[in-house]
């Protein structure tokens, strides 16, 4: 392994960290893998040697998972990896149009990066959200109701440094070595930034809002443990 | 026409906060885990029963069944675990549900685990949603600080750790059994059944897996009754459900219905097909259930009905499909999904969705034959049932239905010598220019 010694230091300290979450060390994979990414943006012959070692495997283990999930490269990933949904719904709605257009103005294809490093394109599946197709990612973030003129744009803002925002995200986009630090676990206090909820997340609340539907109450005379005085009285709770 | 919605876990979505722990509690959130708390957990098993409440993922199991399953007794430790993997193509109700609300589905965890007596709960979510990670990984902190995880939950002397697990991009983790092998640190690979997980799950454990949405449900079954949640919805079908709408409608979102709602009186609610278009094909269940027609409009949204009607229920992912639509290239797409997604354990899957892919390039590109129709009928035919897992059938589905509901489409391809379609008029900005 080629790691610079506190490199190696703080990779030990989350993969302790890592592996404590869980009954068994093995289970610590995953999360793993997606942690030698976010130091090594893929996944590399020394990332594949660390698991190994940490997890008391051999590396034809690991890479043997490694290579079964799409989320982890095997090649150079840019700093922002975009994706465009062109599962069907998407496809049909636009985003077959976008793939072709944004790859065109890229001048890359699927899974491959441009020269200077910045993107990376990749055709993803379905991210369960086509109530806002047509639907791109950049790092994993949500980028909602896209259009040829958008996607580019997009991605030369992000190659010419300038910030992002995601649709239902942070305030900004992070870069990719980030993002998997984030999947491994690790949090980056960013939770709480950006909205709830998009639009047609709330179409169906809103309408019932408007002409009053609501849930039926609560049986009657449930008992309240927690709360005796107020009897059947659950009408203001979440759960109705 | 008179079904209307019932906004439950959806209901708190139009607030700025509602992800946050102080939001949650606002609303009356954790006081079902209160409630539960003073239970036996059996209590909560049989309530759960009673609910009628089927699997929220698909398959439509009993979930209370499903719990009673367990071996009352076990020398290893018993699991619940979360399938928050959601990928079926269409499929959008739980990402926007943990997004808006991850307690609902924190509460249910700690109510569902102290009811299947585990001390040890995982939520597995696919990784390419990032903020709903960031969002889950909060809520879960959240609860550790407020004391609602851990050891002795507030001083009931339960115990319960709940680990947010980050998949890595593959559908075939949404099934069961593939998704413990990937949890286990595994090639995400279906095991075989039986032994269900059930008796041998997570590390050979006891193991509980459910559905977001389903464990979601569970903390409004305990405060307001399982006479109160089987109330709606039709007879076997019982509750509500989040119905997904997408594609050429007027508003696509999320709609929470009562199960037995129509796709008719949900089109109606979402200002109907978009504006100058019908409606050709849609999927009630996501990708994997045979489409349906406007011939289906009025078919109850419930297990039952759609299934006698021929197809799934599934997810509720209703996929709309205008007649600029061509179905064929709709199918094309799905089909390359299955073969890139076959996890290559079993043949029929494997070698069939590989070369559903082979004729569909060429049917497309309009140098098929009706012989290329009849392959494409024999291939599903040694797939339907014969595949190691569900992934398989659910391939079979759009293209055996689409043959049989658009034969003509079909060989239009190849009397025309290509699509007779053109792509551009199926986008959101055709028209607009
Ligand atoms: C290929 C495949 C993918 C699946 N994906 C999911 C999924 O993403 N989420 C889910 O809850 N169930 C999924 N299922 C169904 C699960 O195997 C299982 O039935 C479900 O999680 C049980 O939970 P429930 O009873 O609460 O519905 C999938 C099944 C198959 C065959
Ligand atoms: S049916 Fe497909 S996904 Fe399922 S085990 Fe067989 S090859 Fe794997
Ligand atoms: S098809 Fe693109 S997000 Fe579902």
């Amino acid at each position: 392994m080629s790691y610079a010694p506190e490199t190696l230091a703080q990779l030990e300290r989350d993969a302790k960290e890592i592996i404590a979450r869980y009954p068994k060390p093995r289970s610590a994979l995953l999360p793993m893998l997606h942690l030698v990414q976010s130091v090594d943006g893929h996944i590399t012959s020394d990332g594949v040697e660390f698991c190994a070692e940490q997890l008391g495997i051999t590396p034809a283990q690991v890479t043997g998972v490694a290579t079964f999930y799409t989320m982890y490269k095997h090649d150079r990933v840019g700093e922002y990896h975009v994706g465009v949904c062109t599962n069907t719904l998407c496809a049909v709605m636009g985003g077959d149009q976008i793939w072709d257009e944004l790859s065109e103005h890229v001048g890359v294809g699927h899974d491959e990066a441009t020269e200077d490093g910045r993107i990376s394109l990749e055709r993803i599946e379905c991210n369960a959200a086509c109530d806002f197709a047509p639907v791109m990612t950049v790092n994993w973030e949500f980028f909602d109701n896209m259009t040829p003129e958008k996607a580019k744009k997009l991605v030369d803002d992000l190659r010419a440094g300038k910030e992002v925002a995601p649709t239902r995200g942070p305030n900004s986009v992070c870069t990719w070595k980030q993002a998997s630090r984030i999947l491994a676990g690790f949090p980056d206090g960013r939770a709480g930034e950006g909205p709830q909820a998009g639009e047609p997340t709330l179409v169906g609340l809103e309408l019932a809002k408007q002409r009053g539907w609501e849930a039926p109450p609560a049986d009657a005379a449930r008992p309240e443990p927690d709360d005796p005085a107020a009897g059947s009285q659950t009408r203001g709770d979440i759960h109705k | 026409m008179s079904t209307t919605l019932t906004p439950v876990l959806s209901r708190t979505w139009d607030q700025p906060d509602s992800f946050t722990l102080a939001a949650y509690e606002r609303e009356g959130g954790y006081r079902a885990m209160r409630t539960a708390f003073g239970m036996e957990p059996d209590a909560i098993v049989q309530a759960v029963k009673d609910s009628g409440l089927r699997g929220r993922g698909g398959a439509g199991f009993p979930t209370g069944m499903k719990w009673g399953f367990l071996p009352p007794s076990s020398p290893n430790p018993r699991y619940l675990v979360v399938n928050a993997d959601e990928s079926e193509p269409g499929t959008c109700k739980d990402i926007p549900l943990m997004l808006a609300n991850p307690h609902v589905l924190v509460e249910g965890v700690i109510i569902s685990s102290y009811a299947i007596r585990s001390n040890h709960a995982f939520i597995y979510v696919r990784g390419e949603v990032l903020h709903v990670i960031r969002r889950l990984q909060q809520a879960v902190a959240e609860a550790y600080e407020a004391g609602y995880l851990g050891k002795d939950i507030l001083g009931t002397g339960y115990d319960l750790e709940l680990v947010v697990h980050t998949g890595a991009g593959a559908y075939i983790c949404g099934e069961e059994t593939a998704l413990l092998d990937s949890l286990e640190g595994y090639r995400g690979q279906p095991r075989l059944k039986p032994p269900f997980p059930a008796v041998a799950g997570l590390y050979g454990g006891p193991t509980v897996i459910n559905n977001v949405e389903s464990i979601a449900s569970v903390p409004s079954i305990v405060a307001n009754g399982a006479d109160w949640f089987a109330s709606m919805g039709t007879e076997k079908s019982k509750g509500f459900g989040i119905f997904s709408l997408s594609g050429h409608v007027t508003r696509p979102g999320q709609y929470e219905a009562p199960l037995g709602i129509t796709l008719r009186e949900l089109l109606d609610m979402a200002g109907g097909v978009r504006k100058g278009h019908r409606l050709k094909f849609w999927t009630p269940g996501g990708s994997s259930t045979p489409l349906f027609t406007d011939e289906h409009l009025d078919v109850p949204l419930d297990f039952e009905s759609v299934g006698a009607a021929g197809s799934m229920l599934g997810t509720r992912a209703l996929q709309i499909f205008d007649e600029t639509t061509c179905v064929v290239r709709a199918v094309q797409r799905w089909s390359e999904f299955y073969a890139h997604e076959s996890c290559g354990k079993c043949t029929p899957c494997r070698e069939g969705t590989y070369w559903y892919k082979q004729v569909f390039k060429r049917l497309e590109a309009g140098q098929g034959t009706e012989e290329d129709l009849q392959t494409l009928l024999d291939l599903s035919d040694n797939i339907l049932g014969r595949s190691f897992c569900a992934l398989g059938d659910g391939a079979t589905s759009p293209v055996t239905s689409s043959i049989k509901l658009f034969r003509d489409e079909y060989i239009a391809h190849f009397t025309q010598g290509g699509c007779p379609f053109d792509p551009a008029k199926s986008t959101v900005w055709a028209g607009e220019q």
